[in-house]
């Protein structure tokens, strides 16, 4: 295999997890004024994914850091060509993670629902738009001779990327409300399990129907049996959310999201921007990609520093493994510091 | 009106809002981690309420670092698509090792951080606070060297196929010398600026409770322990500014030096000096006509810009209107290019840089010496000055990073690649103004959101975040931030 496969791989194991861990970050954003009813619900939620939103988002700056990398073309392409989708994305992430640091930093109620609905917005805004984009570059885009996308806005909502963007929302829901499942104390827990259910109604079929399309459409042979896994899983993950078996049912989304990953990266291939306008005008991982030398220096490093990487974020995740409950938030501490009713400074100072 | 220009400015408004929060992350990350260091080997309640103090105002500070951060990577993809497939072989490593080995680093042990006071032992949950540290400045080496790559191209060559550029030695990028000496000057500079902001705080809080007597804010009294803890965390942030300053001196002696070396034209639009000379003199005030190339008016110290620049008094410093000639013949075949970076701006840029900069550290080595044996000055312009020193040393940032940037325009790479042929051929002056307007208005409410934040918390105080403990009561048990 050659090092701009390689390359390849590791672009889609980065973006991968990035759906996979943002997922449930964006799910439970979304699922913030579904499930928070009080303040305090809406606060247990919020800790639940607090210590580790941070570094879940790096994520996707490595993926993107990657693509300029090992493959400048794609990277440039992409990237412009994309230019409102990832604008609303970049405007998203910046009001979501604002909001996390300081909602809890005001007195008021109207502070703390600004914040809120900058929550919601943040993470439904590119939950949507993240499946929205990585279906209009499975589908091929209108790329020109000199590596140019030129498309205009209407050109991206086609049927197949709306369902895409469909199936990535919902299946983020689903997922983040497993997450709080898992991860949430009563009442929080009972609500999610009852939001994971109603929005397996919506994932469900509409995961099941891009899938194939993708399939159909785009797929290789052995994307099939992928396709069947990832169907399975999402299947299971429902079945056993209803028998209340939370973590392996949370295992089983992000197994599904996983697989989904790799249905579209796997149709994607050889390609990685195809265009709609000649085969010959296509970005493929030989042409788009950086040369042999930068690629050896990218994987010494990847090689080197990933499991680092890996093994620390998963230590943060083991030592924030206990479930974040009402009692916990709700008698703040005389110097919780956090926010909540009442501990804003002003109460200290005025 | 075009892409491209606005294209510049969003870049400009972008990196320069960026640059507010970046120094304070990299100069407080250390500050902050030092003072929970001096609570972890004494014990000392004041340590561990410094360090919430002071963690609070990191972290407002730190979100903003953080989500404006997002945006500069995005942006060379989405506006300047043509520089990022002419650079991305070179310029996108350093990128990419910036988020796997510093941005993974720097936001996972901040969430530990922030989060573990109660959950992790406390030798741990410190040196968490130091990973995360560590992550940040290492993040500001990456990116410095990518853009001294810009400015000092090295380790490369150009493909005659396809006409984009190719690593030739990592080492050389990351050594390069241009990355080293500016990464010394920018986080020195960093270190003034954190530095600054914790004297500031802590000069604003104790001139307050001198205003206000015993009686303190509003007939509150302030605990005793703020006074003694200020007084130590005024010294400690004059004692970083001064030290900072040190290198920053040195630092930016370095810089003009290689300036005069790979970009001379940068130096010689900074003095406003057009003609080449030996033993060149040192501009303190000029007015000139960028048009003719000539100053009429020029105050100068002879002989003192040579120095700067090559080390003699009677060193050749290259001028401008030599400079534009020899690039025009160098580089004929991009026709007629203006060479000359925007004079005024870089002149001015280059001296309130290096006023705003020292006064800070003026008013440190000052301060010191005032509040030494546990003095504190009496009088108000100590406060004041103290306090005016923050916003000074943010824009002596500000104004390096115009001073850095303009300086090498008409490029974008030096000698490799202009401006004008970096901008994102398929992306229309409506999408463009679009975003432009958008994050303008999106960072000047959230200017104000955070701005208003840091008042709160600075005005509240560090009672509010950790009281001082009661008589005899144990201290041990530290609760977590909660969001």
């Amino acid at each position: 295999m050659d090092l701009a496969t390689v390359w390849f791989l590791a672009i889609a194991v980065l973006w991968t997890g990035y759906f996979i861990l943002e997922g449930f970050d964006f799910g439970v954003g979304m699922l913030l004024p579904v499930l928070g009813r009080r303040d305090v619900d809406r606060r247990v939620m919020i800790n639940a994914i607090g210590p580790v939103w941070d570094g879940n988002e790096v994520w996707v700056i490595t993926a993107g850091g990657a693509m300029f990398a090992a493959f400048p073309a794609w990277y440039a392409t992409a990237f412009s060509g994309f230019y409102l989708p990832l604008l609303l994305i970049l405007l998203a992430l910046i009001v979501r993670g604002v909001a996390f640091e300081y909602r809890g930093k005001g007195d008021t109620d109207r502070w703390r629902a600004w914040w809120d609905r900058a929550i919601f917005w943040g993470s439904a805004v590119p939950a949507f738009l993240w499946g929205l984009v990585f279906a209009n570059i499975v589908r091929g885009m209108p790329v020109d001779a000199d590596e140019i996308l030129r498309a205009g806005l209407l050109s991206l909502l086609n049927p197949y990327a709306l369902l895409g963007g469909l199936t990535t929302l919902s299946l983020f829901v689903l997922h983040g409300a497993l997450f709080l499942t898992l991860k949430t104390g009563q009442p929080v827990r009972a609500r999610a399990r009852t939001a994971a259910l109603r929005a397996a109604v919506v994932a469900v079929p509409a995961g099941a129907v891009f899938l194939v399309w993708t399939q159909l459409a785009h797929g290789k042979a052995w994307t099939w049996p992928v396709v069947a896994a990832a169907a399975a899983a999402l299947v299971a993950g429902v079945l056993l959310a209803l028998r209340g078996s939370e973590g392996r049912s949370f295992a089983c989304t992000a197994a599904a999201i996983g697989l989904a990953s790799v249905t579209l990266f796997g149709s994607l291939f050889p390609a990685v921007l195809p265009s709609t306008l000649d085969p010959a005008y296509d970005l493929t991982v030989a042409n788009a990609s950086s040369a042999p030398y930068t690629l050896t220096v990218m994987s010494w490093v990847a090689v080197v520093f990933l499991p680092v990487v890996l093994g620390y974020q998963a230590w943060s995740y083991w030592v924030f493994r206990k479930r974040v409950t009402r009692e916990q938030i709700e008698p703040v501490p005389a110097y919780g510091g956090g926010g909540g009713q009442g501990s804003g400074p002003a109460s200290a100072a005025e | 009106m075009e892409a491209l220009d606005l294209a510049r400015w969003q870049f400009g408004i972008t990196t320069i809002y960026h640059f507010l929060f970046v120094p304070l992350t990299i100069g407080l990350s250390v500050i902050v981690a030092s003072l929970q260091t001096a609570w972890y080997r004494t014990g000392r309640h004041e340590y561990l309420r410094a360090t919430k103090f002071f963690g609070k105002l990191f972290l407002i500070n730190f979100a903003m670092g953080v989500v404006t951060g997002i945006v500069q990577e995005f942006q060379f993809g989405m506006n300047w698509s043509e520089y990022s497939r002419f650079v991305g072989d070179v310029f996108g490593a350093p990128l990419a090792m910036e988020a796997l080995l510093a941005f993974f680093l720097e936001s996972t042990f901040i969430g530990l951080w922030i989060f573990g006071w109660d959950r992790l032992p406390r030798g741990v949950h410190l040196a968490c606070i130091w990973l995360a540290a560590i992550g940040t400045n290492l993040s500001a080496y990456f990116i410095l060297a990518a853009n001294a790559w810009m400015r000092h191209p090295v380790g490369f060559t150009v493909n005659p196929e396809n006409g984009r550029t190719e690593l030739t030695s990592i080492w050389a990028v990351l050594s390069n010398t241009q990355a080293w000496s500016t990464y010394l000057h920018v986080v020195s500079a960093a270190f003034i600026t954190a530095g600054m902001f914790v004297a500031a705080v802590s000069a604003f809080k104790l001139w307050r409770s001198r205003r206000h007597g015993d009686t303190g804010n509003k007939g509150v009294a302030p605990p005793k322990g703020d006074h003694e803890l200020f007084r130590k965390t005024l010294r400690a942030g004059m004692v970083v500014t001064l030290l900072a300053g040190v290198v920053v001196v040195y630092s930016g002696d370095h810089q003009a030096k290689l300036a005069a070396e790979y970009e001379p034209m940068k130096l010689a639009a900074a003095e406003a000096h057009w003609e080449t000379e030996e033993g060149a003199p040192f501009s303190t005030f000029a007015v000139g006509d960028t048009d003719s190339g000539v100053n009429t008016i020029d105050i100068t110290i002879p002989r003192v810009l040579s120095f700067l620049a090559t080390g003699t008094i009677d060193g050749t410093v290259q001028g401008m209107n030599d400079l534009q000639e020899q690039y025009n013949e160098e580089y004929a075949e991009y026709g007629d290019v203006n060479y000359i970076p925007n004079v005024f701006i870089m002149y001015w840029s280059f001296r309130l840089m290096i006023g705003f900069g020292l006064f800070g550290v003026a008013v440190s080595a000052l301060g010191l010496w005032l509040t030494r044996r546990r003095r504190l000055p009496r009088t108000r312009w100590f406060y004041y000055a103290a306090i005016a020193a923050l916003p000074a040393a943010l824009a002596a940032n500000i104004l390096g990073w115009i001073l850095t940037e303009m300086g090498r325009q008409p490029w974008t790479v030096h000698g490799e690649l202009l401006t004008a042929m970096s901008v994102s051929p398929g992306v229309s002056l409506g999408q463009v103004a679009f975003s432009l307007a958008v994050f303008t208005l999106i960072y000047g409410v959230l200017a104000v959101v955070e701005a208003g934040l840091l008042w709160r918390y600075v005005k509240a105080g560090p009672s509010h975040i950790v009281p001082e403990p009661e008589e005899g009561e144990e201290t041990g048990d530290v609760p977590a931030f909660v969001y």
